[in-house]
This record gives C-alpha cells, sequence and structure tokens, in this order.
C-alpha cells in the first residue's frame, strides 16, 4: 500500500465524518419542540396526542402486535414492545419537530409534529 | 477471461464463505437504538472479489449471497433492504476501485456508508416515512467505521490469499 493511497483514504473518512457531521447539523437545527404526537400505522395516521398531557396507553399495530406508548414530561416514548427487536424501546425519547420512533416490524411511526400538524422535518 | 474451473470454484467458496459470515453476524448483539447498524462481514468478500477478481465477479456472488441469505435466514422485507444496500455499495466500490487512488480499506468505508444509504432509500420506499432519513447521520458514523474495520481485515486477506491463474 502506498502512501497516496493513505492519504486518499484519509481524506475519504474526513469527508464522510463531515458528511455525518453535517447532516446532523442540518436535522438538529431545522428541529423545533413540537405540539404533537402522531401515530402512524402502515403509513396512515391512527391517533395524535398532545405532548402536553401525560398518558400511556396500548397501541395495536398490525397483526395484533402492542406497542406501549407514553407520554411524559413532553416527551414521547415507547415503554415495551412485542417486537423481537425492541429498538422502538431502546430509541431516545422524542419532542421535537421531526423526531420519530419507528418500529419496523409492526410498521409503526410516531412522529412528532408541531402546531396544527405542520411538519417542517426533512 | 475465460471463466476456469478454478475461477468457478473461487465464486463458489465466495458465496459459502459470504452466507456463513452474514449467518455468524446475526449471532453478535449489536445494542444500538438505530436498525441497520451492523458489521458487515459479508462485505470481507466483496472487497476482496473486488481486489482479486475484478466488480463483475464480486457483483454476481453478491447477489447469490443476497438471494439465498434472504431465503434462509430472513424474509421478502429484508431481501429489499439487503438488495438495495448491495447494490449501492458495489456501484460505489466498483467506482472507487476504478480509479485506483484508494485502498481496500478507503473503499470499504465508503462501501460501507454506501450500504446504510440504500437502506435508509429502501426504508424511505417501502415505510412512505421520510423521517427515516433522521437515521442518516448515525448510520454515515457507523457505516465509516464498521467499513474501516472490514476494510482493514479484507486488506489483510489480499495480501496473504494468493491467487495465481
Amino acid at each position: 500500500m502506498d502512501k497516496k493511497r493513505i492519504v486518499n483514504d484519509i481524506i475519504l473518512v474526513v469527508a464522510l465524518l463531515a458528511l455525518a457531521l453535517a447532516a446532523w447539523g442540518v436535522i438538529r437545527i431545522t428541529h423545533k419542540s413540537g405540539d404533537y404526537a402522531v401515530v402512524e400505522i402502515a403509513g396512515e395516521e391512527t391517533a395524535r396526542y398532545p405532548l402536553n398531557e401525560d398518558i400511556r396507553i396500548d397501541i395495536e399495530a398490525e397483526g395484533g402486535h402492542v406497542n406501549t406508548f407514553v407520554i411524559s414530561d413532553g416527551k414521547a416514548y415507547v415503554e415495551s414492545a412485542d417486537c423481537p427487536d425492541k429498538l422502538c424501546v431502546k430509541q431516545h425519547a422524542v419532542s421535537r419537530v421531526g423526531e420519530t420512533i419507528i418500529c419496523l416490524p409492526h410498521k409503526l411511526v410516531i412522529r412528532i409534529v408541531g402546531e396544527g400538524g405542520v411538519d417542517t422535518a426533512l | 477471461m475465460k471463466t476456469s474451473t478454478k475461477k468457478l470454484t473461487l465464486l463458489g467458496i465466495s458465496v459459502a464463505a459470504a452466507m456463513v459470515l452474514s449467518y455468524i453476524e446475526t449471532f453478535i448483539p449489536v445494542s444500538v437504538a438505530v436498525p441497520g447498524i451492523k458489521l458487515g462481514l459479508a462485505n470481507l468478500v466483496t472487497v476482496f472479489l473486488i481486489y482479486k477478481l475484478d466488480w463483475k465477479s464480486a457483483a454476481a456472488v453478491a447477489a447469490i449471497r443476497v438471494l439465498l441469505t434472504a431465503l434462509l435466514f430472513g424474509n421478502a422485507a429484508s431481501l429489499a433492504y439487503s438488495a438495495a444496500g448491495a447494490v449501492l455499495s458495489l456501484l460505489v466500490m466498483a467506482l472507487i476501485k476504478s480509479t485506483c487512488r484508494f485502498s481496500p480499506v478507503g473503499m470499504s468505508a465508503a462501501g460501507a456508508v454506501a450500504h446504510n444509504a440504500g437502506q435508509i432509500i429502501m426504508a424511505v420506499i417501502l415505510m412512505g416515512v421520510g423521517e427515516i432519513a433522521y437515521w442518516f447521520p448515525m448510520l454515515v458514523l457507523s457505516g465509516t467505521v464498521t467499513g474501516l474495520a472490514t476494510g482493514a481485515v479484507g486488506a489483510i486477506l489480499i495480501s496473504k490469499i494468493p491467487l495465481k491463474d
């Protein structure tokens, strides 16, 4: 492996990291604090809950699967789920416009929107 | 290059090796809240073949590996995700290889990032939710790290495993 290739590799990796940072920055800046958590199953909105009211409900997704959804202190998260990977449970609580919790196996999306449901994300 | 028995055998072994690597990978738990983060061990085989043979052989092996792995361990959705990732990563790696300006390590990193980008694009298409792109920064970062790791191992394989006609 010659030196020039290593230098090119380093430039490439720095470019990739810059891309990640830039994308993260864009997402960070464009996201404002949200007002509602919208529940979507297979792309269809099924419910909408204001973030300023604490709730705990079971959302029934495709195939009778259940995700326990919680709003607490203005943040929405999935407390438990019967999906195999539990990624939706591990995802951080969401509160900013455009942030989502996604449970791929259940085709469930919890999405934060602003007042009037305007979604300014990406 | 005519498809010699030797090449045919090598491609067969490559498919088997790639599938075993994909299978082994399912035993390595990656506890992160972002789906799609994985080591990408099968990428080792692709990196190796692109350097030792040509991108067409690598593409053929990747196509068979993706199909068989989905049939054995996955489902229609996982097939769509791996196919999207494999196609994009192969395209990017073939392009980078053709410039002759990068080592297997850099090529592998870019390929892994392209793989993750392909999966995000497929997720946006399948789920119709643009916000999945929210994971893009995390997946670019993880792709860079895992791509560098598999690329480093791939570079060792390329230098240690001789292929003589």
